[in-house]
C-alpha cells in the first residue's frame, strides 16, 4: 500500500511551527504533508528531518489548534509542485499556491519543484544587456542589466515601494519594444503596501503580465519559506519556457529571515550570528541565484529583493548576507529622505557588480564609465568635506574645496532627486552628470580619458 | 582486486547530513554512493555501527531505508592530461559534461569522469627501458595547451626500474604507457593517476621563498607584494573588490598555471571567467590565459557540502603541476564559505561550537590548507624546483576583521591585503588600505627588485610608505583646522602623497592598459612621483606658492602616467620628467 492514503494520528509533539510524527514509514526528505486538525481543517506541511520511523514537519499556516490526539498526517509522496501554464499570467496566489483571485484554478501544464535546481554556470549567459529605469542614480550610477539580482536596501518608513513600482514601471531593455513580465512576490508586507503595487500595476495595465504570490503581514509566518521558492518557480517557466523577459520583485526579505530564524529556534539549532541560522547564507543563495540567463534562451530573470536593514545598519545579518550574494546593492538614506530627495538613494554604498561590462560603447555611451566613475570620487569628497565645513567653518577652504561642497549639493539636488513619475533616458542622466561635472575645474576630471572630456564637456562660452 | 564494500541504509536525514547504519568497517572520509539516487558523499563520522556522512548533492527526496554503499576509497582527483581549460564543480565532475547530460540546470546523481576517456593525447616518452625512476620523476610529455607542456609524472608512492616503455604516439588517459618493476611488483603506468584531495602531494623539501609572484598590480607588487609560494589573504566586506582583485591577479600573476576556486561565491562571476579568460592574451606568450587555467566553480546555491571538497580538489591539482615543475598560483574565493559550511556541518552533527559558532578545528584546518602552499624541492631523481602560491579572500561579516575566519587566516599568511570599504565607497580601487595592509615577504624579495628593476627600490618603496604614514598624521590636523592653516611644506607633502594615492595607488581593472602595469613601469612611475614630491619640496622652500605648482602641466601629465601605454612609457616619461623640471624651474626664478 502507498503511503500516499494512510493517514497517521500518531502526533506525538507540536512545537512552535513544528509537528513530530511518529510509527511512520517510507517518508522522505522535503516531502509534502497533508494534516487534518481535530476541527477538521486542512494544513500543509513539509518533512525536515526523516528518521526510520519518525518525522519532523514544520506546518506552513501555524501549529494553532494542532493536537496530539486528533490531528492526522497524511505523506503524499512528492516535494512541494507548483503547476504553471500560459494562462498563470494575470493570477494570484496565495502563500501556499492557491489562487485567491476568485478565478478558476489553472490548468497545469507541467508541475515543477519549487526548489529547483541551480543553474550550471557553463550554462549561464553574462549578463550585459542595459536595462534603463528611468531613474539616474541607477543607470547612470548602478546600472541594471537584464539578469542581475540587484538589492534595495531600504529602512522602515522609506519610500522603497514607491521606487521598485517605478522601476517595474519604467524599465525597458533599449532598442527593443519587449516588456518586461513582472512576478510579485511578497511576504510579510502590509495590505496597504501590497495595494501600492497592485494599483500601479493596474494603472499602467501591467496586470495582464504580473503574477502576484502574497503572503501578507497576518497570514502564516512559515509560508515565507515557500513563497519566493514558488514565484522564482514561476519566473523560471517563463523566462526559461516561455522566452519572456521577467522581473521579479521580491519584499521583504527581512520578514522571509526572520521566518528562517522561527524554525531555526524550534530546532533548537545552534545559532549563528544574532540568533540567524548559520545556514542563512546558503539558504539566501538558493534565492538570489536563481537570477540570471541561459545559453540560447531568450528569455531573462531579473530580480529587485527589497529589504528593511533593522534599525538601517548595514551591517545586520541579512543586508550583510545578502550584499555578499547579490551583484551589488542599492542603498537608502534616511538623511536624504528628510532632505526631501526622492529617490533617497545613498549614492557612496551603491554598487552594481555588473555595470562595467553592461555600459560603455554600443551599450549605453562610450563615456559613461569615466563619467561615473568621476561623480563618485567627486561627490565622495564633497561629503568629506562637509564634514571639514562643519569643524572649521567655510571660510577656511580653498577655492577648488569650495567647488567641490557646492559639487555634492549640487548632485543631491539635480542628479540625484526625480520624481516618481519622471523616466529620464540615460542620455538626459548623462548630460545632468556633464552639466555638473563642468562646475568642477577642467584639471580634476583625471576619471574620464581626454578623448571624451574634449566631445562631451559642455562648451558653455558659446551658449553664454 | 575485489574488496567487500560495505552495504548499509539511510536512518536519518538532516539537510545535507544522513546518518546510516550497517557501515561497521567503512573508513573515515571514505566515499560513499548514498540512495537510489547515486548521490555522492564522505564519511565524516563514525559510531559503531552507523556512519554520518555528508552528501555533496541535494538529499531532497531521500528515504530512511534507502540503501548506502561505501566505496572504499577516499575522495580523489583524477591527474592528468585534460585538466586545463576546464571548469569543475567541487567534486571534478566537469560543468560541460553535466550540461550535456543534464542541460542547463544541474540535476542529482549525474557521473561524468573528470578526465576525457576517448580524448587520445600526443604521449613522448623522455626515458628509456632500463632506466631506474623514483616518484614524481617525469618519464615523458605531452602538449596539453599551447603554453603548457604536461610533463607525465610517476606516481610520488611509486619508484623502480622501468622494464617497458611505450613509443611516441597518441594515447588516451587510460591507456598503459609505461611499465615499472617495484618492491611491491610490476606496476602498468598510465597518464593518469589518482591522488586523495585531503592528503598533501609529498615533496623532498620546502624552500624559503625569494622569487616576487609579479601580478602587474601597483599597490601588491611595490607595496606588499607576495613571493612564488607566499601565501595571502584578502579579506574585506561585500562590495570592495574581492573578487575583481582575485580576477585581475589569476590573469595577470606570473605563474604558469592558475587554478581559480569560486567557492560558495556568483554563478555569474564562474561565467565572467569563462566568457572573458578564452579572449585575454597572457602578457608573455601571446596565447589566450584561459590555456593555463582551471576552473573549480562551487556556486553558493550549489550543495554546502561539496564547498570544502572545492577547495581541496582545487589544491591537490595545483600540487600536481607543482610536482611537474612549474610555478603556480591557486586564488580561493571565498574561504570563509568554506568555514560556513564547514559550521553548517558541524551544527548539524550538533558538536560543541566554538566562536560564533564554528567548529572548534577551524584553525586547524585553514591552516592545513594554506600550508599546502609552499616553494619546495620536488621529489625524484634530479633536482628540480615548483611553487605553489596561494591567495584567498575572506569575506568577514559586517566587514569586520575581528570575526573568526579573519583572525585565524591573519594567523597564518604572510601577506595581509585589508579592502576597505570606505575606498571602494570612492571608488578608489583597489580599495587595499595600504595603513593597514602588510607583506612579510619584502625581505625576501628585495634582491630580486634590485637586481632586475631597480637598485633602489625598497628604498623608494619605503619612502612612499613614509610619506602615506604623515599623510595620515597630518589629516588630523586637517580636520581640526583646515588645508590653509597648515605650512607650505606640509601642504607639499599632502598633495606628494595624494599623488601617490591617485595616481600610482589607484589602478583601474577595466582599462586596457592599466590594468596590468609592468614591474619597471611601476618603478619608474614611483620614482618619478617621488622626485616630484622632493622638487616640490625644495621649491615652496623658495618660496613658490603651491596654487602654482598645482596649475603645472605636469602635474596631469603625471596623472595620466598609468595609462601610457606599456611599451612606450620609457621615452615618454623622460619628457615627462623633463617637462617637470622646467616648469619647476620657471617657478623658482620668478619666485627670485
Amino acid at each position: 500500500m502507498s503511503n500516499k492514503d494512510i493517514e497517521y494520528s500518531s502526533v506525538s509533539e507540536v512545537a512552535g511551527p513544528l509537528m513530530v510524527v511518529e510509527g511512520i514509514k517510507d517518508v522522505a526528505y522535503n516531502e509534502v504533508v497533508k494534516i487534518r486538525t481535530a476541527s477538521g481543517e486542512e494544513r500543509t506541511g513539509q518533512v525536515l528531518e526523516a528518521f526510520m520511523d519518525k518525522a519532523i514537519v514544520q506546518v506552513f499556516e501555524g501549529t494553532k489548534g494542532l493536537d496530539t490526539k486528533n490531528t492526522s498526517a497524511r505523506f503524499i509522496g512528492e516535494t512541494m509542485k507548483l503547476g504553471v501554464a500560459k494562462d498563470i499570467l494575470g493570477r494570484v496566489f496565495d502563500g501556499t499556491g492557491n489562487p485567491i483571485d476568485d478565478a478558476p484554478p489553472i490548468i497545469p501544464d507541467d508541475r515543477r519543484d519549487i526548489n529547483g535546481n541551480p543553474i550550471n554556470p557553463y550554462a549561464r549567459e553574462y549578463p550585459r544587456e542595459f536595462i534603463q529605469t528611468g531613474i539616474s542614480t541607477i543607470d547612470g550610477l548602478n546600472t541594471l542589466v537584464r539578469g542581475q539580482k540587484l538589492p534595495i536596501f531600504s529602512g522602515a518608513g522609506l519610500p522603497h515601494n514607491e521606487m521598485a513600482a517605478q522601476i517595474a514601471r519604467q524599465a525597458r531593455v533599449l532598442g527593443r519594444e519587449e516588456t518586461f513580465a513582472v512576478v510579485f512576490c511578497a511576504m510579510g508586507i502590509t495590505a496597504e503596501e501590497a495595494n501600492l503595487f497592485i494599483k500601479d500595476f493596474e494603472n499602467t495595465g501591467a496586470l495582464e503580465r504580473t503574477v502576484m504570490f502574497l503572503n501578507l503581514a497576518d497570514d502564516p509566518t512559515i509560508e515565507r519559506i515557500i513563497l519566493p521558492r514558488m514565484a522564482l518557480t514561476c519566473a523560471e517557466y517563463l523566462a526559461f519556457d516561455l522566452n519572456m523577459q521577467v522581473l521579479i520583485i521580491l519584499t521583504d526579505l527581512t520578514n522571509y529571515a526572520e521566518a528562517l530564524r522561527e524554525i531555526a529556534a524550534a530546532r533548537e539549532e545552534v545559532p549563528g550570528r544574532r540568533g540567524y541560522p548559520g545556514y542563512m547564507y546558503t539558504d539566501l543563495a538558493t534565492i538570489y541565484e536563481r537570477a540570471g540567463r541561459i545559453k540560447g534562451k531568450k528569455g531573462s530573470i531579473t530580480q529587485i529583493p527589497m529589504l528593511t536593514m533593522p534599525d538601517d545598519d548595514i551591517t545586520h545579518p541579512i543586508p550583510d548576507l545578502t550584499g555578499y550574494i547579490t551583484e551589488g546593492q542599492i542603498v537608502l538614506n534616511r538623511g536624504l529622505h528628510k532632505k526631501d530627495i526622492y529617490p533617497p538613494v545613498a549614492v557612496l554604498p551603491c554598487l552594481s557588480r555588473l555595470m562595467d561590462r553592461g555600459i560603455g560603447k554600443d551599450r549605453t555611451r562610450e563615456d559613461h564609465a569615466g563619467v561615473s566613475n568621476q561623480l563618485y570620487a567627486a561627490y565622495a569628497e564633497g561629503c568629506d568635506l562637509r564634514d571639514l565645513v562643519a569643524i572649521v567653518g567655510e571660510d577656511a577652504l580653498s577655492d577648488r574645496d569650495r567647488k567641490f561642497l557646492k559639487f555634492a549639493d549640487e548632485f543631491e539636488k539635480k542628479f540625484v532627486t526625480q520624481d516618481t513619475h519622471e523616466n529620464r533616458s540615460i542620455i538626459d542622466t548623462l548630460t545632468i552628470g556633464w552639466k555638473l561635472l563642468s562646475e568642477l575645474p577642467k584639471s580634476e576630471l583625471k576619471k574620464i580619458d581626454e578623448k571624451y572630456i574634449e566631445k562631451y564637456f559642455p562648451k558653455k562660452d558659446k551658449k553664454e | 582486486m575485489t574488496k567487500e564494500l560495505q552495504k548499509g541504509k539511510i536512518v536519518r536525514i538532516s539537510g545535507p547530513v544522513i546518518e546510516a547504519d550497517g557501515m561497521r568497517g567503512a573508513k573515515m572520509y571514505d566515499v560513499v554512493r548514498v540512495g537510489e539516487a547515486n548521490l555522492i558523499g564522505e564519511i565524516i563520522r563514525l559510531d559503531k555501527d552507523n556512519a554520518i556522512i555528508q552528501v555533496y548533492e541535494d538529499t531532497v527526496g531521500l528515504k530512511p531505508g534507502e540503501k548506502v554503499i561505501s566505496t572504499g576509497m577516499p575522495l580523489s582527483v583524477e591527474l592528468g592530461p585534460g585538466l586545463l581549460t576546464n571548469i569543475y564543480d567541487g567534486i571534478q565532475r566537469p560543468l560541460p559534461g553535466i550540461y550535456e547530460k543534464t542541460g542547463d540546470f544541474i540535476e542529482r546523481g549525474v557521473e561524468v569522469p573528470a578526465l576525457d576517456r576517448n580524448k587520445k593525447w600526443h604521449f613522448k616518452p623522455l626515458l628509456k627501458a632500463g632506466d631506474m625512476v623514483n616518484g614524481c620523476d617525469v618519464i615523458g610529455e605531452v602538449q596539453e595547451t599551447s603554453i603548457i607542456l604536461h610533463k607525465i609524472i610517476v606516481p610520488p608512492d611509486v619508484s623502480g626500474k622501468i622494464l617497458k616503455i611505450y613509443k611516441e604516439g597518441d594515447y588516451t588517459v587510460e591507456d598503459d604507457i609505461a611499465l615499472v618493476s617495484t618492491d611491491k611488483g610490476d606496476i602498468k603506468l598510465q597518464m593518469m593517476q589518482k591522488w586523495p584531495v585531503r592528503k598533501p602531494r609529498p615533496i623532498a623539501k620546502k624552500f624559503d621563498p625569494t622569487l616576487p609572484l609579479i601580478t602587474g598590480q601597483r599597490i601588491i607588487d611595490t607595496f606588499f607584494p607576495v613571493a612564488k609560494g607566499g601565501t595571502a589573504a584578502i579579506p574585506g566586506g561585500f562590495g570592495t573588490g574581492k573578487t575583481v582583485m582575485l580576477h585581475q591577479l589569476a590573469k595577470w600573476s606570473d605563474a604558469q598555471v592558475v587554478i581559480y576556486v569560486g567557492c560558495g561565491e556568483r554563478g555569474n562571476e564562474m561565467t565572467d571567467v569563462l566568457r572573458e579568460f578564452p579572449e585575454l592574451e597572457d602578457p608573455k606568450s601571446g596565447e589566450p590565459l584561459m590555456n593555463r587555467t582551471v576552473l573549480i566553480a562551487n556556486t553558493s546555491n550549489m550543495p554546502v557540502a561539496a564547498r570544502d571538497a572545492s577547495v581541496y580538489t582545487g589544491i591537490t591539482i595545483a600540487e600536481y603541476y607543482r610536482d611537474m615543475g612549474y610555478d603556480v598560483a591557486l586564488m580561493a574565493d571565498s574561504t570563509s564559505r568554506l568555514a560556513e559550511a564547514m559550521r553548517e556541518i558541524s551544527g548539524r552533527l550538533e558538536e560543541m561550537p566554538g566562536e560564533e559558532g564554528y567548529p572548534a578545528y577551524l584553525a586547524s584546518r585553514l591552516a592545513e590548507f594554506y600550508e599546502r602552499a609552499g616553494r619546495v624541492r620536488l621529489l625524484g631523481s634530479k633536482d628540480r624546483e615548483g611553487s605553489v602560491s596561494v591567495m584567498g579572500a575572506v569575506s568577514p561579516p559586517g566587514g569586520d576583521f575581528s570575526e573568526p575566519v579573519a583572525q585565524n587566516t591573519l594567523r597564518i599568511v604572510k601577506v595581509f591585503w585589508a579592502l576597505d570599504a570606505d575606498l571602494a565607497d570612492r571608488r578608489h580601487f583597489p580599495s587595499i588600505n595600504w595603513l593597514k595592509s602588510y607583506s612579510l615577504y619584502l625581505d625576501e624579495i628585495k634582491d630580486w627588485w634590485g637586481k632586475e628593476i631597480g637598485k633602489d627600490w625598497l628604498k623608494l618603496r619605503n619612502k612612499a610608505m613614509a610619506l602615506l604614514q604623515k599623510e595620515s598624521e597630518l589629516e588630523e590636523i586637517v580636520k581640526l583646522v583646515g588645508p590653509d592653516a597648515l605650512p607650505p611644506r606640509e601642504r607639499a607633502l599632502l598633495e606628494s602623497a595624494r599623488m601617490i594615492r591617485e595616481d600610482f595607488l589607484q589602478q583601474s581593472a577595466f582599462h586596457e592598459i592599466d590594468t596590468y602595469c609592468p614591474g619597471k613601469k611601476q618603478y619608474e612611475m614611483l620614482r618619478l612621483a617621488l622626485d616630484f614630491s622632493d622638487k616640490i619640496q625644495h621649491a615652496v622652500e623658495k618660496n613658490v606658492h603651491m596654487d602654482d605648482i598645482l596649475a603645472m602641466k605636469s602635474c596631469e601629465n603625471l596623472a595620466r602616467m598609468k595609462t601610457v601605454p606599456n611599451r612606450e612609457f620609457g621615452k615618454r616619461f623622460v619628457e615627462i620628467e623633463k617637462e617637470m623640471d622646467k616648469e619647476l624651474e620657471a617657478l623658482i626664478k620668478r619666485g627670485d
